[in-house]
C-alpha cells in the first residue's frame, strides 16, 4: 500500500481550491439567467417567482434542520411533523375566531414552547446515553408520534387554511404576481434574516454559536449549553411554524397530518447542498432548488410530475460529487 | 471462547426450532405477519452489513426492497417464471442496485450519505411510477396468492440461508475489513484494506438482502404498487437495525420483531384506538433509545458479561458503537 493510495482514498482532503470565487460565480450567473429570462418571457418570470415561493418555504425549513444540525450533527426528522403540528394548532386558534395575524404570533409562540418542550422531553434523555444516529432514531420516533398525534386529535381528514395574504395580483409589464407568491417569499426571507440578526448581534446569538461550535469550552466560560440547546429547538420549531402557515394555504399541499413530508424532503436536500453548517448555504440552495423545480417542470418535457423529484436529486447528486461538502460547506480534513 | 461459541450455537439452535414449530401452532393471519417479520429480519440483516459493519448509513433499503419486489412481480406477472426462480435474479439485480448507489457513496459520510441513500428511496417509487409499461404505474401489478404456511416456510428458509451467508461473511477476514473500514478508514487503508472495494461491496451486499427481502414482501402480500415501498418502510428498517443493536447479527430478530409485531400488537390490543397506534409506537421508540442507546444486543451483551463474570470480554469480539 503505497502513500499515494492512502492520500486517493482520504476522502474529503482538499485536492481542488475551491477559493471563494467558483460558487459566487455560478450563483451570479444563474441569477443573469432568471433575470434575463423573466424580461423575454412573462411565462419563465411567473414561474421563477412561483419557483422562488416555494424554495423560501424550504429555506425556512432548511435553515431550522441547519440550526439542530449545527449544534449537535443530528438531522432532525421530526422537523417537519412539528410544523404541521403547529399548523393545526393555529388552524384550531382560527376555527375559534381569532384573526389571522395575532394568531401567526401565538402560534409562532407556541411552536417555540412546543420544539424547547420536545428537546426537554424526548430528545435530551436520549442524547445523555446515546450517540448521534441513536438521536436520529429518536427523531424518527417524534415524527411518527407527532403526525400520530395530530391525525388522532384532528382526524386525518383534508382541511382548508387561510391565506395570510388577500388574494390579489399585481401586474407588472404584463406579468401578474400573486400576493401568495410574494408575500411568502417576504415573510420567510425576513424570518430567516430575523434569526441571523440575532446570531449576530445578540449576546444570547453569540452564546449559542459558542455552544454549537465549541460545547465543552463554552461550558467553561459559564454558557448553559444544554439550556441553549433547548432553545436552538424551539427557534427552529418556530421555523418550522412559519413554513407550514405558509404552505398549508397553498391549494396543492392543503392542511393534513402528512402535509410537511414532501417539503422536508426539499428542505433536507437545501440543507446538504448547502453545506449543512450554514444558514446562507441553505436559504440559497432552498431557493435554487424551488425554482430549479418550477423550471424543470414547465420547460422541460421528459420530466413529468413523478420525474421531478428524481431529477432535482440527480442535479443535487451531481452538485455534490464536485463539491461533497455542499456549497457553502467547510471543507474539514479529518483526524485519524 | 469455545463455550461461548457452543452457546451460541445452542441459542441458535433453539430460535431456529422455535421459528421452525411456531408456524404449526398458528391461524393463516398470524403465519403471514411471521413471514412479514421474516422479511423485515432480511432486509435488517441488509443494512446491518453496510451500516452496522462497515459504518455507512443507509436510510435508502426501502429501494433496494423496491427493485427486488419489482424483479420478482415484472418477471411473474409478464414473463410466467416461477416465483421462488426470481429470487436469485432479484438478488443479483439488487447487487447490482447497490453497487450503482455504493459507488458514488464513496464521496460521501455522515449526515451526507444519508441524504443520498435517503434520496434514492424517494426516487425509486416515483420511477415506478413514471414508467408504468413495466410496472403498472399507480395501479401495480398482481402477483399469485399462497398460502401462509408456504409464505411463512419460504420467508425463513430464505432468512436462515441468507443469515448463515452473512455469517460467513462477517466472521473471518472480510469481517475484519469491514470492521476496520468502519473504525477507522485511515488505519484501515493503511493496512492494506481497499476502502472502495470494500465499502461498494458491502453495499451491493446489503442491497443484495433487500432485494430478496423485498421479493419476500410482494409475494405475501401478492401485489405490488410504488406506495407500498414508500419512505415509511426505510425508516422501519433503520428503527428495526438500531432497536436491534447495530454491528451485531444476533439483534436482527429483535428488531424485526420490534417494527413488525409491535404496531400490530398494539391495533389488535383492546381498548386501543387504531389512531392511537403511532403514538404508542413512536413514543416506545423513543423510550427504547433512551433506555437501550445500543439496542437489544447490548442489553444481551450486558447479561452476557454478568454471567461469565468477564466483563472486559467483549463476547462478540466486537467494538460496541
Amino acid at each position: 500500500m503505497a502513500v499515494s493510495q492512502l492520500t486517493r482514498t482520504l476522502p474529503t482532503t482538499v485536492r481542488i481550491k475551491w477559493t471563494g470565487w467558483v460558487v459566487p460565480a455560478i450563483l451570479a450567473g444563474g441569477c443573469i439567467f432568471l433575470v434575463v429570462g423573466s424580461i423575454q418571457s412573462a411565462l419563465f418570470a411567473q414561474q421563477t417567482v412561483s419557483g422562488l415561493a416555494n424554495g423560501g418555504i424550504y429555506a425556512s425549513l432548511a435553515v431550522a434542520l441547519v440550526l439542530i444540525y449545527r449544534a449537535t450533527e443530528v438531522i432532525n426528522f421530526a422537523q417537519g411533523a412539528l410544523a404541521t403540528f403547529t399548523t393545526f394548532v393555529a388552524w384550531q386558534l382560527l376555527q375559534w375566531g381569532l384573526p389571522y395575524w395575532p394568531t401567526f404570533v401565538l402560534t409562532l409562540l407556541i411552536a417555540f414552547a412546543f420544539g424547547a418542550t420536545v428537546e426537554l422531553v424526548a430528545i435530551r434523555p436520549v442524547e445523555r446515553r446515546g450517540n448521534v444516529l441513536t438521536v436520529v432514531i429518536a427523531s424518527i420516533g417524534l415524527l411518527i408520534l407527532v403526525e400520530g398525534a395530530v391525525g388522532w386529535i384532528w382526524k386525518p381528514t383534508v382541511r382548508f387554511m387561510p391565506s395570510p395574504f388577500p388574494l390579489h395580483f399585481w401586474n407588472v409589464g404584463g406579468v401578474a404576481f400573486s400576493s401568495q407568491d410574494i408575500g411568502t417569499i417576504g415573510v420567510s426571507i425576513a424570518s430567516v434574516v430575523v434569526l441571523w440578526a440575532f446570531f449576530r448581534f445578540t449576546k444570547l446569538g453569540l452564546a449559542m454559536r459558542a455552544a454549537a461550535v465549541r460545547p465543552h469550552a463554552a461550558r467553561l466560560v459559564g454558557v448553559r449549553v444544554s439550556w441553549l440547546l433547548s432553545l436552538g429547538w424551539g427557534l427552529a420549531a418556530t421555523l418550522g411554524a412559519i413554513a407550514g402557515l405558509l404552505v398549508a394555504p397553498n391549494p396543492s399541499v392543503q392542511l393534513s397530518p402528512s402535509m410537511m413530508d414532501g417539503i422536508l424532503i426539499y428542505a433536507f436536500a437545501a440543507a446538504v447542498l448547502g453545506g449543512l453548517e450554514s444558514s446562507i448555504g441553505a436559504v440559497v440552495a432552498g431557493l435554487a432548488i424551488g425554482v430549479v423545480l418550477s423550471l424543470l417542470g414547465s420547460y422541460v418535457s421528459w420530466v413529468t410530475p413523478q420525474l421531478q423529484l428524481p431529477a432535482a436529486f440527480v442535479l443535487m447528486l451531481i452538485v455534490l460529487l464536485v463539491k461533497p461538502s455542499g456549497l457553502f460547506g467547510r471543507t474539514t480534513v479529518r483526524k485519524v | 471462547m469455545r463455550t461461548s461459541v457452543a452457546v451460541r450455537a445452542g441459542v441458535i439452535a433453539v430460535a431456529a426450532i422455535v421459528i421452525a414449530v411456531l408456524p404449526f401452532a398458528m391461524s393463516d393471519y398470524n403465519r403471514t405477519q411471521g413471514a412479514n417479520v421474516g422479511v423485515f429480519f432480511m432486509a435488517i440483516l441488509g443494512l446491518n452489513i453496510v451500516t452496522g459493519y462497515t459504518g455507512q448509513i443507509s436510510i435508502g433499503h426501502g429501494a433496494f426492497m423496491a427493485i427486488g419486489g419489482y424483479t420478482t412481480a415484472i418477471l411473474t406477472h409478464g414473463h410466467g417464471w416461477n416465483d421462488v426462480a426470481t429470487l436469485p435474479i432479484s438478488a443479483l439485480v439488487g447487487f447490482a442496485a447497490g453497487v450503482v448507489v455504493g459507488v458514488p457513496a464513496l464521496r460521501f459520510r455522515g449526515a451526507y450519505l444519508a441524504l443520498v441513500t435517503f434520496a434514492v428511496a424517494l426516487a425509486v417509487p416515483q420511477i415506478a411510477k413514471n414508467y408504468s409499461g413495466f410496472t403498472g404505474g399507480t395501479e401495480g401489478l398482481q402477483l399469485p396468492q399462497h398460502t401462509g404456511l408456504w409464505l411463512y416456510g419460504t420467508a425463513w428458509t430464505c432468512a436462515a440461508i441468507l443469515f448463515v451467508l452473512a455469517w460467513l461473511l462477517l466472521r473471518a477476514r472480510t469481517g475484519r475489513a469491514l470492521r476496520a473500514v468502519r473504525d477507522s478508514e485511515v488505519a484501515a487503508a493503511s493496512s492494506g484494506v481497499s476502502l472502495a472495494v470494500y465499502k461498494t461491496a458491502a453495499f451491493g451486499v446489503s442491497a443484495a438482502f433487500a432485494a430478496v427481502a423485498g421479493s419476500i414482501y410482494v409475494l405475501v402480500i401478492s401485489f405490488v404498487n410504488p406506495d407500498v415501498f414508500g419512505l415509511t418502510l426505510s425508516l422501519y428498517i433503520l428503527i428495526g437495525a438500531v432497536v436491534g443493536g447495530l454491528g451485531s447479527l444476533w439483534g436482527v430478530l429483535v428488531g424485526a420483531a420490534f417494527v413488525q409485531l409491535l404496531p400490530i400488537g398494539l391495533t389488535s390490543s383492546h381498548g386501543l384506538s387504531s389512531q392511537s397506534v403511532p403514538v404508542i409506537f413512536g413514543a416506545i421508540v423513543i423510550v427504547v433509545m433512551a433506555l437501550v442507546p445500543r439496542g437489544a444486543a447490548d442489553l444481551l451483551r450486558i447479561v452476557a458479561a454478568l454471567s461469565s463474570r468477564k466483563s472486559q470480554d467483549n463476547p462478540l469480539g466486537l467494538e460496541g458503537r
